[in-house]
């Protein structure tokens, strides 16, 4: 197949580049400059007779590499869909005729930018192969849901309703987790006024009369090695044997457990006739309906409320989040009191009384039942007598000495995720771990977290974790993925919500597990490049072990073998980049995407001498964000320099330096770098990729130096998907700053 | 009255929230506030000078308890009765009419704040149109001007002449109608009889609430 390439371009005069362009002109680049053995110019390229006349071209006339000098390469992809053949777009419409002045004295500039974007597709699409997949796949289409709590229960029965194995592995003796703690749970039907059933026994019934899904409980896991699709996993169960799983994908719902009220002393934590939300629940199941009794047996005849006990914390002493489900508890466990007797006094004591989903009702129906609700902030509780006495600052009426007389207190503590080993603060990694050859570190003062997946990953045996210990996952752009491809979490591991938030979040996760297992069995990506064929190949001879791939894969996809070579697994990639961009002796690459089909696009460009005061200025643009924002802004017909040629980059953290200095080496006056928002807000689509590229590249201004070139000729800009309007002006304003520097020394050599 | 009101302070003790559930005209919605101030922030008066509390923190004091001074305070009297409050409630609360009735329980209770002008005209008003079946305005006015005494009273009346003046001549005032009875209603007796009749129910139907029924 390698032996017969033959190479075409196809120009698209349609769309209005006919007129605005000189096709003729940019036929012959194609035939001089791109060496193309096939150029063809078509009027309505992507109609049926233009896609028609590559396909028989491809079919009959053994054309293998086609570049299209049409539109962007985000547009008409099902038009010029050729999965057989490898592809260029030459970006004509959106990177040139739309971003372009329609006058006489742009027209030479502008068909200098487009001859130059059919060079550089000619370029890449000679450095291609059109990529045929992963060869490591596996096709085990098992799921693991660990932990047996709503979470992982309504996983389970979701893939297995969509058809799926599921094996689910709880850490205590029964399933149901927290949820079957609950005495009652707050309302998910119509009218939402009283707390219901909480549920657990017909779920648990429905696994039970499952025959795809197998439990196993008083279980954990041993150890996870492999990849989607093939993940091995042994399941150690208490006063059993190890069993070894075959699993596609995993699904981690291992929940939350309630802060420490024991931390909370100023507001009686530790006290006889404190407890909290789970406690609270133990006295109501105790009672059954009934009056509810504290620990020493005297009924409850007043009781307190305290709302975020430890929580939104700003003494940075505990936890600074709102758990989101501890005010509808309160509200429902304060009803438990006035179903039984209305005449028993319930306040709650709130800052801002947050009742998410239909909890509106349920509070307004916790109200009308005689509940009472003072907004004010607790200062401490104090046995007094044979119960407790609350003070608080009453917020409404700016009292700052209020206080209340009640039998019992109950603090909303909230919830802290049990997300495992915190993978990126060592400190935090169980001090008594059996890892072998470890030493004992220094004396334990906490209870340590230990590793819930226990992966045999060279970055760390759980996924990586975000702020305040819950798992790492863009909530609102793609909520379940981990940085552990073919790995989920759903639940409040991942952030704080109550049952039926997490029941969705089960469902939603469950179903992108699916997704992983299938695409792995087919040698696809997972998300964000679904459906990709493309992998990452080393060429191993010229690897000098320096690890910076291994280290930097934002999703621990690359291990080391046992010579201390970087060892792939396809499955686990993303198809990113970052390795490629990472490696300094550059022998990682894709078929289609590497440091050539880059790097001969840099070169393809035409760069004018020192005395045409025409300035080239290089742009590598995410094709997440930035690239799309580029085409939007030529949608809006927002015009730019036209100095620049735009590159895409699948992420900032693909790029290699030794473009960069290529490009200036060659004769470029600037390069910007287009990327995502990295930080605690990441906008990055590959979390790490645009703060790893970020890193590498800051270092970059000391190559400048070198060279003695203004360290400003590089610019790295965060670009989002909706700066269509501004980023036009940030590139002319820039394109001028370089004017303003005169042209680069580097031309003519 | 007093003796009324120490008898329901006993009989609620410290549950005053109940007191004005059962005894104030819609008072069972005091507990359907939900802190939020659209109210207050709705309020035309902007809570000039000599509004005690604005309606929210009335209810989070009968919630707290704090019997005395709700019950004395005179913000229920402040409200013009412009249903902005009302009309605005996220929880559809009927804050206009739970003032309303907040005041009046204060003043059978003989807790309302003395000679507080909403409460004078009230009363003033009420007297005045009762008695004839019709408003006497010039003897309204009259009684409006001098409740402050006779000083204060001859003050304000040399202020309003030119008014009054140009209402005497566009016969708007009848100066006449201050002497004797004015202009009465064709059957004073039968408004009488239906006012007195009505005084009955309400009483027999409070007297029911005050005792529990």
């Amino acid at each position: 197949m390698a032996a017969e390439k033959k190479h075409a371009a196809y120009i698209c005069s349609g769309c209005g580049l006919g007129e605005r362009l000189d096709i003729d002109a940019l036929e012959g680049v194609a035939k001089k400059d791109g060496k193309m053995q096939v150029v063809r110019t078509h009027d309505f390229l992507c109609s049926q007779g233009g896609v028609a006349m590559i396909q028989n071209d491809i079919d009959n006339d053994g054309v293998t590499h086609v570049a299209i000098a049409a539109c962007s390469r985000r547009a008409k992809t099902e038009a010029f869909n050729f999965p057989t053949t490898a592809i260029s777009r030459g970006n004509l419409r959106e990177g040139v005729i739309w971003v372009r002045p329609d006058t006489d004295e742009a027209r030479e500039t502008t068909q200098e930018m487009a001859e130059d974007y059919v060079r550089m597709a000619c370029a890449e699409v000679k450095a291609m192969t059109q990529p045929a997949g992963n060869p490591n796949t596996g096709t085990v289409k098992t799921l693991l849901v660990v932990g047996g709590g709503m979470t992982g229960m309504t996983a389970a029965l979701e893939a297995s309703k969509a058809g799926y194995k599921v094996v689910l592995v709880e850490k205590t003796g029964a399933l149901g987790g927290w949820a079957a703690k609950l005495y009652k749970r707050v309302p998910t039907r119509e009218p939402f006024k009283a707390p219901q059933d909480n549920g657990v026994a017909d779920l648990v019934s429905q696994i039970e009369a499952d025959s795809n899904i197998k439990v196993y409980t008083n279980a954990t896991i041993a150890k996870t090695s492999g990849a989607p699709g093939r993940f091995k996993v042994d399941i150690a169960v208490e006063s059993g044997p190890t069993v070894t799983e075959d699993i596609g994908a995993i699904l981690q719902a291992t929940g939350f457990n309630l802060y420490d009220v024991n931390k909370l002393p100023q507001l009686g934590g530790g006290q006889a006739n404190v407890v909290d939300q789970a406690g609270l629940e133990a006295l109501a199941r105790a009672a059954n309906g009934g009056a509810i009794k504290r620990a020493d047996g005297k009924e409850v005849k007043s009781v307190v409320f305290v709302q975020c006990a430890g929580q939104r914390d700003t003494s940075g002493e505990h936890l600074s989040y709102c758990s989101g489900y501890c005010c509808n508890t309160s509200i429902k466990q304060a009803m438990y009191f006035k179903d039984n007797n209305p005449d028993i006094d319930t306040v709650v004591l709130f800052t801002d009384l947050r009742t998410p989903g239909n909890g509106e009702d349920f509070y307004r129906s916790a109200q009308n039942k005689g509940v009472i609700f003072s907004k004010g902030v607790v200062s401490g509780v104090t046995a007094s007598g044979g119960g407790c006495t609350v003070k608080f600052h009453d917020l409404i009426l700016d009292d700052k000495n209020a206080q209340i007389d009640a039998d019992l207190v109950v603090l909303a503590t909230g919830a802290v995720p049990n997300s495992g080993v915190n993978i990126d603060n060592p400190v935090d990694a169980p001090a008594a771990a059996p890892a072998e050859g470890e030493a004992p570190a220094a004396p334990v003062v906490e209870e340590k977290p230990i590793s819930i997946l226990n992966l045999d990953y060279r970055q760390g045996p759980d996924v990586p974790q975000f702020k305040y210990g819950f798992t790492d996952s863009h909530f609102i752009c793609f909520p379940y993925e981990t940085r552990r491809t073919g790995i989920y979490t759903a639940g409040p591991v991942r952030r704080p919500m109550d049952i039926a938030q997490a029941q969705e979040d089960a469902t939603g996760a469950a179903m992108k597990a699916i997704q992983a297992m299938e695409n792995a069995g087919l040698g696809k990506a997972a998300h964000p490049r679904a459906g990709d064929l493309s992998f990452p190949s080393v060429r191993l001879e010229g690897c000098t072990q320096c690890k910076r791939c291994t280290v930097e894969c934002p999703f621990g996809a690359i291990d080391e073998d046992e010579k201390r070579f970087p060892l792939f697994n396809e499955s686990r990639c993303r198809r990113c980049g970052t390795c490629m961009g990472a490696c300094p002796v550059r022998v990682i690459s894709f078929e289609n995407y590497s440091v050539n089909t880059v790097g001969a696009q840099i070169k393809a460009v035409n760069i004018p001498d020192e005395f045409s005061e025409k300035p080239r200025i290089l742009i590598l643009a995410c094709e997440n964000d930035a690239y799309p924002a580029l085409d939007m802004a030529a949608m809006n017909r927002n015009e730019y320099s036209a100095w620049v040629r735009a590159i895409p980059v699948r992420c900032l953290g693909s790029v290699n330096t030794i473009w960069i200095t290529d490009a200036l080496n060659s004769g470029y006056d600037g390069v910007m770098l287009m990327g995502c928002k990295h930080g605690e807000d990441y906008q990055c689509h590959f979390v790490k990729g645009s703060e790893l590229g970020r890193y590498r590249l800051s270092k970059v201004g000391d190559t400048l130096k070198g060279m003695n070139l203004e360290t400003e000729r590089v610019f790295d800009m965060e670009v989002a998907i909706t700066d269509m309007d501004t980023l036009p002006k940030k590139i002319n304003e820039y394109a001028e700053m370089i004017q303003g520097f005169g042209p680069s020394p580097f031309k003519g050599f | 009255m007093s003796n009324m009101n120490e008898q329901m302070a006993a009989k609620y003790k410290n549950n005053f929230l109940k007191e004005i559930e059962e005894q104030a005209e819609m008072g069972d919605w005091v507990k359907m506030c939900m802190q939020c101030g659209v109210c207050s922030g709705s309020c035309p008066t902007n809570f000039h000078a000599g509004w005690d509390h604005p309606p929210q923190e009335i209810f989070m004091m009968i919630r707290a308890g704090k019997r005395e001074e709700v019950l004395t305070s005179n913000s229920m009297w402040q409200c013009t009765s412009c249903y902005n409050c009302y009309v605005r409630c996220p929880r559809k609360v009927p804050i206009t009419h739970i003032m309303h009735g907040i005041a009046e329980y204060a003043y059978r209770l003989g807790l309302a704040p003395k000679m507080q002008p909403s409460l004078h005209l009230s009363q003033t008003f009420w007297n005045n149109a009762t008695k004839h079946g019709r408003v006497n305005e010039v003897q309204l006015t009259q009684s409006l001007y001098f409740k402050d005494g006779i000083g204060a009273g001859i003050k304000k009346a040399m202020e309003m002449k030119d008014v009054a003046l140009g209402l005497v001549k566009a016969k708007r005032l009848n100066i006449m109608e201050a002497l004797g009875g004015g202009h009465k209603c064709k059957d004073v007796d039968g408004i009488h009889k239906m006012l007195a009749k009505a005084k009955e129910l309400e009483a027999k139907r409070k007297a029911g609430k005050a005792a529990g029924a």
